[in-house]
């Protein structure tokens, strides 16, 4: 960084001409980066911005045939109408829950992980290890929610074969609710556990050999190297990927719970995404009223990476904006 | 540190042990519908738990290449992933080595802008309705325009491209080389390492999508193969979202369901050792500039 730092200071001391002269002067000078950057501009302007206008349906009664301009405007009803649905409190329980179970069960397995891979003494088995676990991470919700179908269904799943071989029942893991976050959670777990070491290993390598030899002389065992060198060169960044976790809690993983939602579990798995896209698309056409809702969720997921944002600098870390 | 002592050895006994488990645990699932999808209908029936081939038989294979309309869809997740991955990496990187340069006015309101995307969109109806009429509705390119750019990528990229000593892109400018010439002949091929990396992301991302086709595609024959695979394993199995989305598919045998997957797995089982190479570098490189 500093290193840069200098090449820029050095840069700038040479003679720069488009630095001299007027704006205009420095803009014609950097035409060929205009022309660059034009295809990434647009696609920022009409994919990422134009579609924003479109926000506004949410205090209309949009109708399509008449347009956006011709469309009634009805304040915030549509926001009303769906803090004031049941469907509200649910979708939020659903989301509220699987950010729990996430929570608890998901978060702290790749840093147990992290750790016994920085405490393998054998470079090539931890490479392998790495390797294995890393694996599911690159298949896709449809591939893994697939595997899940043809492994957990009570017609021939292996895994229901076992059940039935030791106690002679079937669980019906894919249609029960009961089921259902655990089957999430663990799909989670499969496929970012071996993936969500990286960062962590990343901080545990820079943690000076030194330290632990010192320790080992001053006769520390292994668990209280663990406690008083490990753990603190980590707990920054697990600090800060705790709050990272929290800004974005209300984003759950759409497109893998669309796949394992059916009719028969949607009670506790809807969450906002799947929401919008039956009632806005699928099912019923409620335009309007699904981008309030999509717009209600990107506010709150808005003003919470931004409060993640202030407690991680609160708490010493960089943050994370 | 010489000293191995017992309980040493005992502890790296048992960490060596529980990774092991853990890395079981990891490659069964993939390994039992690979080893299924290669073994007789018959073998599978007989012994349920199959981790190796067993009566080792194509005919799954055979009867999934001889149906046209998974091999369709192969063949457009191909094109869309090949034509894509190019598409998607030249627009990033001009837009990044222009980014890269601090004297080019309006360089700071581009760089807002494309942090802002990363924390707020404008969610799928509006995106929706504003890509409809642009006429996206049934074409692949509604499987490649929304994310053309992904602005992470973009501001990796812009990073790497910023450390490139100066003095070679001045030097060039001297000899009268315009600023397209200078990133297709000198940046471009000092940067192949970063290109391949974020090629593989970009390549990965657009195999393992299904959401926009969902979303925009309505023609059966346009289907990507994560969407057929979708109808084939999960809406076959009288579970997921929307039955009957034009395709009446019968529930297929169970090794041909696992030759299924596993032909759409296939092609990220391939170019796995090369992503697992750089990935972990390129995240590195993201958290550490993000």
């Amino acid at each position: 960084m500093s290193q840069t730092r200098a090449k820029e200071r050095l840069a700038s001391m040479l003679p720069q001409p488009p630095r001299i002269g007027s704006l205009w002067k420095r803009i014609a000078a950097n035409k060929w980066l205009y022309l660059l950057a034009l295809p990434g501009v647009l696609y920022f302007v009409l994919f990422r911005y134009t579609p924003m206008w479109g926000l506004l349906i949410a205090f209309q009664k949009y109708n399509a045939a008449l347009g956006f301009l011709g469309s009634e405007w009805i304040g915030l009803k549509n926001f009303t109408d769906f803090f004031s649905s049941p469907d509200f409190t649910n979708l939020f329980r659903n989301t509220f829950i699987l950010a729990i179970y996430n929570l608890f069960f998901f978060f702290p397995l790749p840093i147990v992980l992290a750790l016994m891979l920085n405490s393998v003494r054998s470079y090539r088995y931890k490479r392998i290890v790495q390797t294995v676990t890393y694996m599911p991470h690159f298949l896709s919700w449809v591939i893994i929610a697939s595997i899940c179908q043809v492994m957990f269904t009570t017609e021939g799943g292996i895994i229901n074969d076992i059940i039935f071989a030791l106690s002679g029942k079937k669980l019906d893991f894919l249609t029960n609710p009961r089921f259902f976050r655990g089957m999430i959670t663990g799909q989670v777990i499969w496929r970012e556990t071996g993936w969500g070491t990286i960062i962590f290993l990343a901080a545990l390598s820079g943690v000076d050999p030194q330290l632990y030899d010192a320790a080992h002389v001053d006769g520390a065992n292994g668990w209280q190297r663990l406690w008083s060198i490990t753990l603190p060169a980590i707990f920054g960044t697990i600090i800060t990927m705790l709050i990272l976790r929290l800004g974005h809690f209300l984003d759950t993983g759409f497109s893998q719970i669309f796949l394992m939602v059916n009719p028969l579990n949607r009670d506790v798995g809807e969450v906002f995404d799947t929401y919008i896209y039956r009632q806005g698309i699928k099912e019923y056409s409620k335009l309007s009223y699904t981008t309030a809702v999509g717009m209600f969720k990107s506010v709150v997921g808005l003003a919470l990476v931004f409060c993640a944002d202030r407690i991680a600098k609160k708490s010493g870390s960089s943050g994370i904006l | 540190m010489g000293n191995k002592s017992l309980s040493a050895k005992l502890s790296q006994a048992v960490l060596i042990a529980v990774l092991f488990a853990v890395s079981v645990v990891m490659i069964i699932p993939i390994l039992h519908v690979v080893a299924s999808s290669f073994s007789s209908q018959a073998a599978l029936i007989q012994s349920k738990f199959l981790l190796f081939p067993t009566d080792f038989s194509l005919d799954a294979y055979k009867y999934v290449f001889s149906t046209s309309t998974f091999m369709d869809g192969m063949k457009i997740s191909l094109l869309i992933t090949v034509a894509g991955t190019a598409l998607k990496m030249l627009v990033t990187l001009m837009l990044a080595y222009a980014l890269a340069h601090k004297d080019m006015p309006g360089r700071k309101i581009i760089n807002y802008a494309v942090l802002i995307t990363l924390v707020f969109s404008a969610g799928m109806i509006p995106n929706f309705i504003t890509f409809t009429s642009y006429g996206l509705k049934n074409s692949l390119w509604a499987l490649i325009l929304p994310a053309l750019i992904d602005p992470f990528n973009l501001i990796v990229i812009r990073s790497f491209i910023q450390e490139i000593p100066a003095e070679i892109e001045e030097s060039a400018k001297i000899d009268g080389a315009n600023d397209a010439r200078i990133l297709f002949s000198i940046i471009v091929p000092l940067s192949m390492a970063t290109i391949a990396t974020f090629s593989l992301f970009y390549a990965v991302v657009i195999w393992n999508s299904y959401f926009d086709a969902i979303l925009y595609i309505n023609e059966a024959k346009k289907f990507p193969v994560q969407v057929l695979l979708r109808q084939i394993i999960l809406l076959s199995g009288s579970l997921g979202d929307s039955s009957g989305m034009g395709l009446d598919f019968y529930v297929p045998p169970r090794t041909v369901r696992m030759a299924v997957i596993t032909a759409a797995t296939a092609p990220i089982l391939v170019v796995y050792p090369f992503l697992q190479k750089y990935f972990a570098k390129g995240v590195m490189l993201g958290s550490v500039k993000g």
